[in-house]
């Protein structure tokens, strides 16, 4: 740490803990790159994003909700939901585009009865999204308790359709809807007041509201960004599991807060950026296929990595915020 | 207090009255070779787990924590006394198991506790932590294998009966001791007001970090203890799915049992309750005949219910309409 704060002299100290993220996930990347062979390729770059895209959606929407101060429990079960919906919809028939529709509002929806019980009846964000994962997982399995394959033809044919970059990479579809997305979250977190209001009430929630900033939209606001892109990060997992099933992304919601932390985002609200979660993304997926090339390391490495990167990112920021 | 316990009081009474009515069956009792049978003790048997976790996660919850890692604390406790016994039959093999995955949870909760009080981690951060890489150590341990062990000694924790099972005695034992220990003592009011305001107890010579250690140990202890349960239940170590969601559940029954998250007050009978109220919920839902997994959409509208009718915003709105219209 102290030759990283002694090498970026001159940045806001406010930046370091996204550098921090972004030099990790250069050295973890690096460390692949000397190891193994065929590790620095651009399609191995190109994997990250295409294994991951869903949880790059989600982080988006995570980084709202933790921006603001509050925390989203249900955005792996609105995932399953969502792919649960998605197959159902295609096996009774509907078009491709009132599926996509369906999904998006379901999501959308179930964000915002969860905000508004939260602002309106002040119960904690943790309790109520928590009840958000119960019902969405419930909902799943009262659609099927079995696994829907998605058969039809248009969506496979997206799923499985290839953009080829220069250089022979090639990517799908849904790493361009997860870069939009994150493009969108840049530009609605830093261009619009919607965005200001965010970090204000994660800020300080009295004082914004003292300025009279619209705290109760934005409160609420943050709940349907989530809802919205767990939708979204649900159809993306359809489209890369071609199924929807109960038990999909079980514990992703997880996954998500950690990205975006050791992405440097402050759980307590106030301080962080979208492409932090970004790159908290790729670096938990560069652990994942660092680990799939040592071939010899089990798949619960994973876990412990994970869970020692989350507490060393805490433990940084926990001493920044301190100073 | 009696006010606080209505709600979850009247919902028990109406699970129950729900379950006289499809399910008559639901309330005989019968002895047999000196147990107890019925469909209220299968309620006190699989609850009892919920229940003693729930009970540490009220300690907790009341200093103003809350502790995520206790599902991979009580799979880390199976995969350890499982991996110790081994193929050995024997009762000591059995005890020592216990005993040393018993310490390792003491530790794990002194970790827990060193992050949120040594270091000052938020709570729900702090625990995340260990709720993400426990399960990973738990299937180091047990190299990802369910590990299964034939030892009468161990079966008897979590599937013995002495008239009534075991677990809920140890549970009810559990229950009975942090009674007494917390409402004859001074700890439970110092526990309360360290959840009121860490700092100012502080100021007044509580030792509000010392007791912050104290209730992850014990809530840590009390999640290995579950995990015991869970494990000797089926004779077996399942690192992957042993204890899973049971933070969730516990944290409902402590909330369903009216202990605010938002710290600095507790109701143990409150916490009884709630894990009552979630086992009975997932009991008869089962015995109605929906499928078993439909049960989180039950859990979900009595969370939801159970937390507007405690939020002090909604109670407001719903007397202010009582007094409109009378």
């Amino acid at each position: 740490m102290t030759t990283l704060a002694g090498g970026v002299r001159g940045v806001p100290s406010r930046f370091l803990p996204v550098l921090a993220t972004v030099v990790l996930f250069v050295l973890s990347f690096g460390v692949g790159a000397v190891r193994y062979d065929g590790f620095a390729s651009g399609q191995v770059i190109a994997n990250l994003f295409i294994d991951n895209a869903f949880l790059i959606v989600l982080a988006a929407g995570m980084t709202f909700v933790i921006l603001s101060g509050g925390i989203d429990l249900s955005v792996g079960s609105v995932v399953a939901l969502s792919t649960m919906v998605t197959a159902a919809g295609l096996r009774a028939g509907w078009p491709v585009p009132l599926v996509v529709l369906a999904v998006l509002v379901i999501g959308s929806t179930l964000g915002l009865l969860m905000g508004l019980v939260i602002h309106k009846f002040d119960i904690q964000p943790f309790i109520v999204t928590l009840a958000g994962m119960f019902l969405a997982r419930g909902l799943c399995f009262l659609i099927s308790v079995e696994s829907v394959s998605i058969k039809d033809r248009t969506f496979r044919d997206v799923a499985t359709a290839a953009i080829t970059l220069p250089g022979k990479v090639t990517i799908t579809y849904n790493v361009v809807i997860a870069l939009v997305v994150v493009f969108a979250a840049l530009y609605v977190l830093h261009r619009t007041r919607f965005g200001r209001t965010v970090y204000a009430v994660g800020g300080n929630e009295s004082s914004a509201l003292l300025m009279g900033l619209p705290t109760a939209r934005v409160k609420v606001g943050v709940y349907v960004i989530s809802g919205f892109c767990s939708a979204l990060a649900g159809l993306l997992f359809s489209l890369y599991m071609l199924s929807g099933y109960g038990l999909h992304a079980v514990g992703m919601e997880l996954e998500a807060i950690a990205a975006v932390v050791i992405g440097g985002t402050l759980l307590a609200g106030g301080v962080g950026y979208v492409l932090g979660g970004l790159v908290g993304v790729l670096v938990l997926g560069t652990i994942q296929t660092l680990i799939s090339f040592q071939g010899t390391l089990s798949s619960w490495w994973t876990k412990i990595v994970i869970g020692a990167l989350l507490l060393v990112f805490i433990a940084v920021q926990r001493t920044m915020v301190r100073r | 207090m009696k006010n606080r316990l209505l709600w979850p009081l009247l919902a028990l009474a109406a699970l129950l009255l729900l379950n006289l009515v499809v399910t008559p069956s639901f309330f005989s009792l019968r002895m047999q070779d000196g147990h107890l049978y019925g469909g209220l003790v299968d309620v006190l048997k699989n609850g009892a787990p919920t229940l003693l976790i729930a009970l540490g996660m009220t300690l907790v919850i009341a200093t103003r924590g809350i502790d995520l890692s206790v599902g991979a604390v009580a799979a880390i406790a199976g995969a350890v006394t499982c991996v110790h016994i081994g193929t050995s039959g024997s009762a000591g093999t059995a005890f020592a198991g216990m005993a040393i995955a018993l310490v390792l949870c003491a530790l794990l909760g002194l970790w827990n506790g060193f992050l949120v009080a040594g270091l000052g981690i938020q709570p729900i951060i702090a625990t995340l932590v260990l709720m993400t890489a426990g399960r990973g150590v738990a299937m180091l341990v047990t190299e990802g294998q369910i590990v299964t062990v034939n030892n009468d000694a161990y079966r008897q924790v979590g599937a013995g009966f002495v008239v009534l099972p075991i677990s809920i005695l140890i549970s009810l034992l559990v229950l009975g001791l942090v009674a007494f220990a917390t409402r004859r003592t001074a700890l439970g009011m110092l526990i309360e007001s360290v959840g009121v305001n860490p700092e100012a107890s502080r100021l007044a010579g509580v030792r509000s970090r010392t007791i912050i250690w104290t209730v992850y140990v014990f809530a840590a202890v009390c999640a290995g203890i579950a995990g015991l349960m869970i494990s000797s239940n089926v004779s077996a170590a399942d690192a992957n799915n042993a204890g899973l969601w049971i933070e969730m559940d516990a944290i409902l029954a402590v909330v369903i049992g009216g202990t605010s998250l938002a710290g600095g007050r507790y109701s143990l009978t409150g916490t009884l309750l709630g894990a009552l109220i979630i086992q009975t919920l997932t009991t008869t839902v089962y015995t109605i005949g929906v499928a078993p997994e439909v049960t989180l959409l039950f859990k979900a509208v009595v969370v939801i219910a159970v937390c507007l009718l405690q939020a002090p915003k909604a109670r407001a709105a719903l007397s202010f309409r009582k007094v409109a219209v009378s």
